[in-house]
């Protein structure tokens, strides 16, 4: 009985733990990364996991990459959008805006 | 996980503070002089620092031909500039960029046109080893200040660990140039709510700066400026200015420039990286125009649509941007 209920326990509990990859929303906002309202250095998230960046300023952003690990380049978008990226290598990666360099944030790859 | 609210943005509740302060004037606050940035550590502003910093300034014999001194093109006299479409260097040659005014670089967090420098201290060092501005081999340079009592007097009264070093060298001027900013404006005295202090043409002009011409896209704040890295589409002068691309190999980047500050630009003409233009109409009209080379151009660029009266009234605005009393400077004697 006691076996069985563990096993059910077990069972509900599998579906939760699956790997599901995470969508994270980092804004940007009076020229620095915010995330959930406090302006952020560094993020830490896993394999597979998604980040997008979300435009909260009124003029435009270009959200890029250079890092060995992963280079992108989101390209320059206005107030409101939001343009995302995978990550999808373990290491660190640096993430800067290229009209607002002073904007910088690492991204942690589990 | 989820993008913030609204509410819980600061800015709503500087606009809500701004909105009871004065209807036409949110976000005024803004504009209010901010401190510098702090200095790095280990460079903390003495007055023996400054004092240090400044006779460097003025040095001829920190260049290769012992001619040029900082001063020769940073002049106090031109608005800390030279007044020329771009610099005059070693040998008399000229320079592919325009001489910015050294005035409020203490607020920039980027130094040169492209941003290749951060602080002052490493911007310093740059054109006294540049073989085009000052050609100075630094052996040489630190030999001859060795060889002069008073700048050894000095280097170890403001920099007791470094001595006569590159790195004091570095540390001194930047110490000075955070001395340089500019006072108080017009414009100051009307943020601080001297509704006389600016014309009313030039209070129309603020209307534009923020809403029709949306200068404010890119020039910000008390120094009137984003540490940002924008292409204006300015025609090509000489050799092709890949400007901040060379920093960083980017799109957006190529041909973008760092935005400069409005403040003195009554002593800082001609404008631009590339001294393109020689008067602030010149300058509006190329805003009117939306710019003129599509090539990566910034998408904060567009056809303003301005009339004649609204052009006359940016330039009066930008003119309540210069210091009513300009900052003034005393020659110094140089150390011998
Ligand atoms: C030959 C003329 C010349 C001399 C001499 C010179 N500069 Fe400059 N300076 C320039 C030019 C031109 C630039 C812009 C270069 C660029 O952005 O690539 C500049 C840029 C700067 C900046 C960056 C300002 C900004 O807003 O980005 C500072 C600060 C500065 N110089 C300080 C100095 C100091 C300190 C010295 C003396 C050690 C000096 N300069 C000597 C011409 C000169
Ligand atoms: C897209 C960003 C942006 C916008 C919008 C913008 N500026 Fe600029 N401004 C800059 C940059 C960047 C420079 C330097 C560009 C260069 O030299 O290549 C500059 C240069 C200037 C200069 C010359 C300053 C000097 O010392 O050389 C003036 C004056 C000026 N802007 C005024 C304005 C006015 C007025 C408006 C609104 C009509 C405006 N700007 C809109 C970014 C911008
Ligand atoms: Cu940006």
């Amino acid at each position: 009985m006691q076996s069985q209920r563990i096993a059910l326990v077990i069972a509900c509990l599998i579906p939760a733990l699956q790997v599901r990859a995470e969508e994270y929303v980092v804004d940007q906002i009076n020229k620095s990364f915010v995330m959930t309202g406090k302006p952020i250095t560094a993020l830490k998230l896993k394999k597979g996991d998604t980040v997008s960046f979300k435009n909260g300023d009124p003029f435009f952003h270009n959200i890029f990459s250079l890092s060995e690990l992963q280079t992108f380049d989101l390209g320059s978008y206005p107030a409101g959008e939001a343009r995302a990226v995978k990550f999808e290598a373990a290491g660190t990666v640096d993430v800067e805006c290229a009209i607002h360099p002073d904007m910088h944030m690492t991204v942690e790859v589990e | 996980m989820r993008s913030i609210s609204f509410l819980t943005r600061p800015g709503f509740f500087l606009v809500l503070a701004c909105l009871s302060w004065g209807g036409a004037q949110a976000g005024i606050l803004d504009y209010r002089r901010p401190p510098i940035l702090p200095p790095p550590a280990g460079n903390e502003s003495t007055p023996a620092r400054v004092a240090l910093g400044k006779v460097l300034f003025f040095d001829p014999r920190l260049s290769g031909s012992k001619w040029i001194s900082c001063a020769t093109c940073h002049n106090p006299a031109l608005g800390w500039a030279d007044g020329l479409p771009t610099g005059i260097g070693h040998g008399m040659q000229n320079l592919a960029r325009s001489t910015p005014t050294v005035l409020n670089t203490a607020y920039n967090k980027f130094q040169f046109w492209d941003g290749r420098a951060r602080s002052l201290e490493e911007q310093a060092l740059g054109p006294i080893l540049n073989a085009g501005e000052m050609h100075r081999d630094i052996d040489g340079l630190l030999r001859d200040l060795s060889a002069i009592d008073g700048y050894r007097t000095m280097f170890a009264a403001a920099y007791r660990e470094d001595g006569i070093s590159e790195a004091a060298i570095g540390k001194a001027l930047a110490a000075y140039e955070r001395t340089l900013i500019t006072t108080e404006a017009p414009f100051d005295a009307w943020v601080e709510g001297n509704e006389s202090a600016i014309t009313d043409s030039a209070k129309r002009g603020f209307v534009l700066f923020e809403g029709k011409a949306k200068c404010n896209l890119c020039h910000q704040g008390f120094n009137f400026q984003d540490d940002g890295f924008h292409n204006l589409g300015l025609k090509e002068r000489g050799k092709p200015d890949p400007g901040r691309y060379a920093q960083r190999a980017l799109p957006a980047a190529r041909g973008a420039f760092k935005t400069p500050t409005l403040r003195e630009l009554s002593l800082t003409a001609p404008y631009m990286h590339n001294g393109a233009y020689a008067t602030l109409q010149q300058v509006i009209d190329h805003y009117n125009r939306g710019g003129d080379v599509r090539t990566n151009l910034s998408p904060n660029m567009h056809p303003l649509n301005l009339s004649t009266t609204e052009k006359s009234d940016l330039i009066e605005f930008l003119g309540a941007l210069n210091s009513t009393n300009p900052l003034t400077e005393t020659i110094p004697i140089l150390p011998q």
